[in-house]
């Protein structure tokens, strides 16, 4: 029998973002004369997970580094356009950086815990941007590592080193660093490349925690986990955004051609 | 499909469940053939076990197919068109093995209404065009899969609502006669059952048909009617 059932929803190849965090507009980058990121128009959204995937050298590490103008410590390299963030243009020169990093704080593919102990890994960043009371410092310490899932590993040895930590208790710490400091938004790039696969569920498991309190952006080589994580997928070639849209969308019907090859592993 | 995948094993594993799925498509269209030849009245004692030694086969292929299919997800973790290939091929093999079960009903209640000769235009003529009708139909629809033709499948849907017509015309025939004579009430009862069992495998090829519009346009067409598939298949 034949019965008319309302058809699901097509979505547009940009699903709308209401109150984005991040606002990309005719963002563009050069390493010198190489064009890097070419007019790339893109909305971060809040409390959500972004990922970027793409082949290598496509620009989404690039990407990710201009949200926090982390390419400014490099001569040579520019972005124009605009990212606009709470309310500004965060390229514009007038910006603090400092207090830009602290707002989006970044995790990197090799765990970085700094040369000292658990407790100074954490409180070292709070004291560049804060003045706290012993008390109050202990308490912060002690909230990013619960919210950075290694409380439970380390609250008895937080004089030992960072460094004596595995790989992925290395990564968790420096993801404990980064929200030490109340940031608004967390980059993360490639944060499990170099983990084994049960610290990389850890993490995982975690991303869909602190989503409740920050947006994340990530890039990841690894399409499974930008499938498993993200509520929101950008696929980039050669510095051009090629598709956007939600992730459920990107893996089962994506709208390009090019993002289809590259998702089915099709791509060269 | 589109081009090759980088990792040309997966290629391989994926034309495996697209072959496997003809090969019992093919097993399943001589059974039907089997079964229409013993709707006619010649007496063919060996027709039988062919029919039951098809429908085994049938059914191991859906478990060594679908056992395919579990193993490429959980090794290629497919996505896009490869996860709806993938999806589609274990729907259809059920589709496929469920038709299997129809053919076996229609062949052994052919044989046990044999020789109730007041009905023997209706099995002889209508039910049996209507069952080559249904063999027509899932050759079809296992060419539109082969080919991943939307067209041809949309095109199938419609064939579904003329075996659906037949089935009602051969239904009113039946009933006329069992009421003129109450004799035929139980030969006639089981020519329903034989007619219900090829409606059921238009509806199992119609439902072929709409994996193939799944696979290729990516949109669930189950349950939309031929209208809006057919509107479904013609955009770009």
């Amino acid at each position: 029998m034949e019965t008319l059932v309302a058809t699901p929803e097509v979505r547009t190849e940009h699903a709308p973002i209401t109150a984005p965090k991040m606002s990309m507009r005719n963002l563009d980058f050069y390493y010198g004369k190489f064009h890097a990121l070419k007019n790339v128009n893109l909305d971060v959204a809040e409390r959500r997970v972004t990922a970027f995937i793409g082949p290598s050298g496509c620009g989404k590490s690039t990407l990710l580094r201009t949200l926090n103008r982390m390419y400014s410590l490099y001569p040579g390299q520019r972005a124009t356009g605009q990212i606009l963030f709470n309310g500004e243009n965060l390229l514009d020169a007038t910006v603090d950086l400092n207090m830009l990093r602290a707002k989006v704080g970044m995790v990197f593919q090799k765990p970085t815990p700094f040369p000292m102990s658990i407790y100074e890994n954490i409180a070292f960043g709070i004291r560049l941007y804060e003045n706290l009371s012993e008390r109050e410092m202990d308490e912060r310490v002690e909230t990013a590592l619960a919210k950075a899932a290694i409380l439970d590993e380390v609250k008895d040895k937080l004089k030992q080193s960072g460094m004596a930590l595995s790989g992925g208790q290395q990564q968790r710490l420096c993801i404990a660093r980064a929200i030490a400091v109340q940031p608004d938004v967390l980059l993360l790039d490639e944060p499990t490349s170099a983990l084994d696969p049960i610290s990389t569920a850890k993490i995982e498991e975690l991303l869909s925690d602190l989503k409740r309190d920050y947006t994340i952006a990530m890039v990841t080589h690894n399409m499974q986990q930008a499938a498993r994580v993200s509520d929101f997928t950008a696929y980039m070639y050669l510095g051009d955004l090629i598709e956007f849209g939600e992730t459920d969308q990107i893996f089962l019907r994506p709208m390009r051609k090019e993002t289809e090859d590259y998702i089915t592993g099709r791509f060269g | 499909m589109t081009q090759d995948h980088t990792n040309k094993q997966f290629d391989v594993e994926m034309e495996g469940i697209r072959s496997g799925v003809l090969s019992m498509g093919g097993m399943v269209e001589k059974q039907l053939t089997r079964a229409i030849k013993a709707l006619s009245q010649e007496e063919d004692a060996d027709l039988l076990d062919a029919v039951g030694a098809d429908e085994a086969a049938i059914n191991q292929l859906q478990i060594n197919i679908d056992q395919q299919c579990a193993q490429i997800i959980a090794r290629r973790q497919p996505a896009a068109v490869d996860l709806r290939m993938v999806l589609t091929v274990s729907k259809i093999v059920n589709d496929l093995e469920r038709i299997g079960d129809e053919v076996k009903k229609i062949a052994y209640k052919a044989a046990q209404t044999r020789g109730s000769d007041q009905l023997t235009r209706v099995r002889y003529y209508d039910v049996g065009r209507a069952a080559a009708n249904a063999l027509a139909m899932l050759q079809h629809a296992l060419d539109a899969f082969a080919r991943l033709d939307v067209e041809r499948a949309a095109s199938i849907i419609d064939e579904d609502e003329a075996i659906d017509a037949a089935f009602s015309a051969i239904l009113r025939q039946l009933i006329s006669y069992m009421m003129e004579d109450p004799r035929t009430i139980t030969p006639a009862l089981e020519i329903v059952f034989i007619a219900k069992s090829i409606e059921r495998i238009g509806d199992h090829a119609k439902n072929i048909a709409e994996a193939v519009v799944q696979v290729v346009k990516g949109k669930d067409v189950r349950h939309s009617s031929a209208k809006q598939i057919r509107a479904e298949v013609a955009q770009p």
